[in-house]
């Protein structure tokens, strides 16, 4: 989209939202951030026309790293077109124009909350988190002051007193989201609530991660290539979680699955929380035991079309 | 009781003072600790009892003074000079403290086994099995049953409270342990309880104590050595049989005098 088709409203705001001083102070911290893998940088979050807990430190880290150029994909729970992904796309079609796409391939940045795609990423990419609570301890350590305490001198016991709670508790590490891990050997880091089932991916994952907390006012970064360890008990190793039956729709095992309820029967559907995913995979040829006929969506697709000419 | 035969002191105090503005918390106290050794720090409520053993602990810095304290590998380092992450290692493996209230010791969110293996995973254990094991071990030593491994600390009592707090500190087989008033807030037959169990374990593991008290039967039972303060000064020290029993100042005659005789 150029510029000229945007409206005049529209005109009114700088490129991507934010001026350009506060895009500089946020690189700045992004820039340190990376340096310090898993080190959590402070910085002056700005008040976003959304409300905390939408990704208003997501939406600014993206905002201070992106060009004209670039091509931009949001993800809200693995979906594309659920609330949270649809709104913050919207911002930033009208903000700074860029092209956005649903495919994890054509972006050069995917903002995300909560999952990461299941089509490895490249190096030319860039994966920016939405992070409620950046700090791993905090439940355990209310206090800031202790907490930093903590990380600067790599006092990390603590977090493996939760983990044995879990198991006296549960038989075995019962976390399944914000699994703490470890990052190139040094801090210990929250990979935001994303499923477990991810973690693997950002262990020296190609592209750069960042991640901004916009109401904890915090981002941190793991670069490239970085190892990043998922912490456990020598008799109790991490392990992710394991579906028994594939996607419903696409097929694909050994990815992360939601499950849908379809009716009060007890009749369900798990298929594939990466939707980019899955619908690649129908494009491709497969499909899975409960998905429709092919000849199916030519059908819904025709009638459709044909509510439209209606209206 | 043996202490062990070692003519190098553990803790070496010399003209420790503390000033809170004006005022003052604790003044020139000057002592040796040696190891296996258990000191009673006696006197009135505002004394500067509390605010000696914070400072000796390293959890309240000093105005003037030097505290130096022979380390494992035998050097004697001055405790200010450590750095941070030393002093910390030293508090979570080779010092105890042992709070008033529990509460202040433990974590009260977490189970009687976690507290306990706190500890040990903060110094890098990381089989749960052992860390399990050792935490059991060491519930039964101070008398608490097994069963209640998973239980938190709230559903205890006072007395279990303060024996799984001795229990947490213990397990890193530390050489020093700070007491703050170990029997305060219980009743008479827990606390009698308590300090048989103490009076145990200091002599099996031969460590040395620094017990805060106002309870001069505490004192009398644990220590061997005993200083009294008053107004932030140490005014009389000794063997603790001989200040008990035959007191020189006026103010230790006082404080003996008035325990009650049943």
């Amino acid at each position: 989209m150029s510029v000229e088709t945007t409206s005049n409203l529209e005109q009114e705001y700088n490129f991507a939202y934010l001026d350009e001083q506060t895009k500089r102070m946020i690189r700045r911290a992004i820039l340190k951030a990376i340096a310090i893998p898993g080190y959590q940088v402070p910085f002056a979050s700005r008040e976003m026309p959304m409300p905390y807990g939408w990704g208003t430190g997501g939406v600014q880290v993206t905002a201070a790293i992106l060009g004209k150029a670039d091509c931009l994909k949001m993800i809200d729970q693995g979906s594309d077109d659920t609330t949270n992904a649809v709104s913050l796309r919207g911002f930033f079609e009208k903000t700074a124009g860029v092209a956005t796409t649903f495919k994890t391939q054509e972006a050069s940045i995917i903002q995300t909350r909560h999952r990461i795609p299941e089509t490895p990423l490249r190096e030319d990419q860039i994966i920016v988190f939405q992070v409620p609570i950046p700090e791993p301890l905090r439940f355990l350590e209310p206090r800031e002051t202790e907490t930093r305490k903590m990380h600067a001198l790599e006092d990390y016991g603590l977090m493996h007193v939760k983990l044995y709670e879990d198991i006296a508790k549960n038989g075995r590490i019962a976390t399944t989201y914000a699994y703490p891990v470890k990052v190139a050997g040094r801090y210990l880091m929250d990979p935001s609530p994303t499923p477990k089932f991810d973690n693997p991916k950002i262990d020296r994952m190609a592209a750069l991660q960042l991640y901004g907390a916009g109401r904890e006012k915090r981002i941190y970064a793991v670069p490239p290539y970085t190892g990043v360890r998922s912490l456990d008990f020598e008799d109790h190793p991490f392990e992710i979680q394991s579906f028994d039956k594939p996607c419903g729709l696409c097929g694909a095992e050994g990815v992360y699955l939601d499950e849908v309820i379809l009716d009060d029967e007890g009749g369900r559907l798990f298929v594939c929380s990466d939707t980019d995913h899955c619908e690649e995979r129908r494009a491709a040829g497969h499909t899975g035991p409960m998905a429709a006929d092919p000849a199916a969506s030519q059908l819904s697709k025709g009638s459709s079309d044909a509510e439209d000419t209606v209206q | 009781m043996s202490v062990t035969l070692n003519d190098e002191p553990l803790l070496n105090v010399s003209g420790l003072t503390k000033y809170y503005g004006g005022r003052i918390g604790c003044q020139d106290v000057v002592f040796q600790l040696w190891p296996g050794e258990v000191l009673a720090i006696v006197g009135e409520s505002g004394s500067g009892k509390t605010t000696l053993l914070n400072c000796l602990s390293t959890r309240l810095p000093p105005s003037t003074g030097v505290i130096e304290y022979r380390m494992r590998d035998g050097s004697m380092r001055n405790l200010y000079q450590l750095s941070e992450a030393e002093r910390r290692f030293l508090m979570r493996t080779d010092w105890g403290f042992v709070h008033q209230h529990a509460a202040d010791g433990l974590r009260m969110t977490v189970s009687a086994g976690a507290n306990v293996g706190e500890r040990l995973m903060a110094v890098g254990d990381r089989h749960y099995g052992k860390i399990r094991a050792t935490a059991a071990d060491w519930l039964g030593r101070v008398e608490i049953s097994e069963d209640r491994i998973d239980d938190d600390p709230r559903s205890f009592s006072g007395g279990m409270r303060q024996r799984l707090q001795i229990a947490r500190n213990l397990v890193t087989k530390p050489r020093l342990v700070f007491m703050d008033e170990p029997t305060g807030g219980l009743d008479v037959s827990v606390q009698a309880r308590l300090l048989d169990l103490l009076r145990q374990l200091v002599a099996d593991m031969g460590l040395a104590v620094i017990i805060v008290t106002h309870d001069l039967a505490v004192a009398r039972l644990l220590s061997h050595r005993i200083m009294v303060m008053k107004d932030g000064l140490v005014i009389e020290s000794g063997l603790t049989d001989q200040v008990l029993d035959d007191p020189r100042e006026p103010y230790t005659q006082l404080l003996v005098s008035s325990i009650l005789q049943v």
